[in-house]
């Protein structure tokens, strides 16, 4: 027997995104194995494998910085600055682009047995999060080739990687809902993206960004304020205000609240779409 | 009907399940707001189960007969928890297994070995456990050294027992069939039958979806009679065996 009987009843669970939380506790070995079959098999018939979660940002690094590197100035090494932007947004990009198939994906084993909605979803994340310290390998190569020093804040990244990870995931989770119920999300979600990155401090300084956009569609973006100190921590070595920490951390316990409670008070109904 | 008590395997009060047209399915934000103005989102549905009541005890081996269409399959997806009912109460003592094909599971990529971990947390087990059982559920499976490739280099019927073999290494609480399990070749067959028949006989409860009332009288004590939704003959299997070869041949 596996583990000690289990009594289910449908009268008894009014608290559906708590519920979800037990069932993710009890299903945590599912977690793993899907996170570790997301990485294997990714690169699995690639000869270079897992090298191209380095190569990547790698390259979009140098063609970036090829083309833009002459049109902006930058205090600081460009180069540095755009593979500081392009780790973080590649996380988030592909993460989600990633988890907005994965509930679909999962859709044929969903039909066939209970498990918690939100497995594929988070498996995507972890595998991301996972590449996404792999991917912290060439950055790091970067900031010592163009002598980029590392200070003091660089104690803070871990947390901007933290608010990144509840953001992404709270999107996510937002994201593969939403497709359940509107399939064409799945196509309209790549052009969302290719804006996206352009409205976010990632190819443009900031500055450059402000002249562009105006101050407060920047600051509309909650991205700006996630990747904001992201590259404080990380590029610019100085210690993000109060309310820059403030800004981020409300936008990522926001965006991750809401998808919590979208997916799991309408994981009932998913069965009726797919 | 009286409250689960414990000696109830399965209860189930007041379910109804009742699915949309599919033709009156939005698919896009546009459609959506046009009917929405329009005011025709959808009203039409259809009822897989109507009002149903059921409860099985612990250790029963229970039929289900009926047509196809009639709700048998939606039936077992909201004991196997798939499906969440539209109205009704579920209750459920302990851990269903539904017998199913669970090739869906399988990654082409990852080796034998990977796969049975991979589908044996899908199952609802923890790391440990299958690891507790991997050398049965390997010489059940009679894979062999090919445990270690890909099994995108599996022949099907290799797979098939592979899947076979992971699904059956726990005794479930709750087994699902649904028709009878083809598996691989003739003798690996009657070593599933016996597999089953070990859980049959066991403590498992059973509920066995059929269209033959002749297998479902020779394994089921209790029985029922599925139509359009609704339960339109219960008692035990015998009686229900009749009833069924008589409607079937009017």
């Amino acid at each position: 027997m596996t583990t000690t009987s289990k009594i289910y009843d449908s009268a008894k669970t009014p608290w559906l995104a708590l519920d979800e939380i037990q069932g993710l506790i009890r299903y945590k070995d599912l977690i793993f194995q899907l996170i570790r079959r997301n990485i294997v098999t990714r690169y699995k018939r690639s000869t270079l494998g897992i090298l191209w979660t380095m190569l990547n940002p790698l390259g979009t690094m140098i063609i970036l910085s090829i083309v833009f590197s002459r049109v902006f100035e930058i205090r600081g090494v460009y180069p540095a600055f755009i593979i500081t932007n392009i780790v973080a947004w590649n996380y988030f990009q592909q993460t989600t682009q990633f988890s907005l198939t994965a509930t679909l994906w999962g859709g044929d084993l969903f039909n066939r047995i209970y498990m918690p909605r939100t497995s594929f979803v988070i498996a995507m994340n972890g595998a991301g999060l996972v590449n996404l310290l792999f991917a912290l390998v060439p950055l790091a190569l970067i900031f010592l080739i163009t002598h980029i020093s590392i200070d003091l804040p660089i104690l803070l990244f871990p947390l901007a990687i933290i608010l990144l990870a509840i953001f992404t995931l709270g999107f996510s989770l937002l994201l593969s809902t939403l497709v359940i119920f509107f399939p064409d999300v799945a196509e309209l979600y790549p052009v969302v993206l290719q804006g996206w990155f352009y409205i976010s401090p990632i190819i443009f300084p900031e500055t450059v960004l402000e002249d562009l956009l105006g101050g407060w569609i920047l600051k509309l973006n909650p991205l700006y304020h996630i990747l904001k100190v992201f590259q404080m921590t990380l590029y610019d070595g100085l210690f993000p205000s109060i309310s820059q920490w403030m800004s981020a951390v409300f936008v990522s316990l926001f965006v991750f609240i809401l998808g919590w409670l979208v997916i799991t008070n309408s994981s009932r109904s998913f069965h009726y779409y797919n | 009907m009286a409250e689960p008590n414990q000696n109830t395997s399965i209860y189930l009060k007041g379910i109804s399940v009742s699915y949309r047209i599919p033709s009156e399915r939005v698919r896009s934000f546009k459609e959506y707001i046009i009917k929405r103005i329009q005011g025709k989102i959808s009203l039409h549905r259809i009822l897989a189960l109507k009002d149903l009541d059921l409860s099985i005890n612990k250790g029963e081996i229970f039929g289900i007969l009926g047509r196809n269409g009639a709700g048998k399959s939606t039936l077992l997806k909201v004991i196997a928890r798939v499906i969440y009912p539209t109205r009704g109460r579920v209750w459920i003592n302990g851990i269903v297994s539904p017998m199913l094909e669970l090739h869906a599971g399988f990654h082409p990529e990852l080796t034998g070995i990977e796969n049975i971990y991979l589908n044996g947390t899908l199952l609802g087990h923890t790391k440990k456990e299958i690891s507790e059982k991997l050398d049965e559920i390997l010489e059940f499976a009679e894979i062999g050294e090919y445990i270690h490739a890909p099994i995108r280099t599996y022949s099907s019927g290799m797979v098939a027992r592979l899947g076979f073999s992971i699904a059956t290494a726990w005794t479930p609480d709750i087994l699902l069939l649904d028709e009878v399990l083809s598996v691989g070749d003739v003798a690996f067959q009657k070593k599933c039958e016996q597999k089953m028949k070990s859980f049959i006989h066991g403590e498992s409860t059973t509920i066995l979806v059929t269209h033959s009332p002749k297998l479902m009288e020779l394994l089921c004590t209790r029985a029922i009679i599925l139509d359009h939704g609704e339960i339109v003959e219960s008692g035990t299997s015998s009686e229900i065996s009749k009833i069924y070869q008589k409607r079937m041949s009017t």
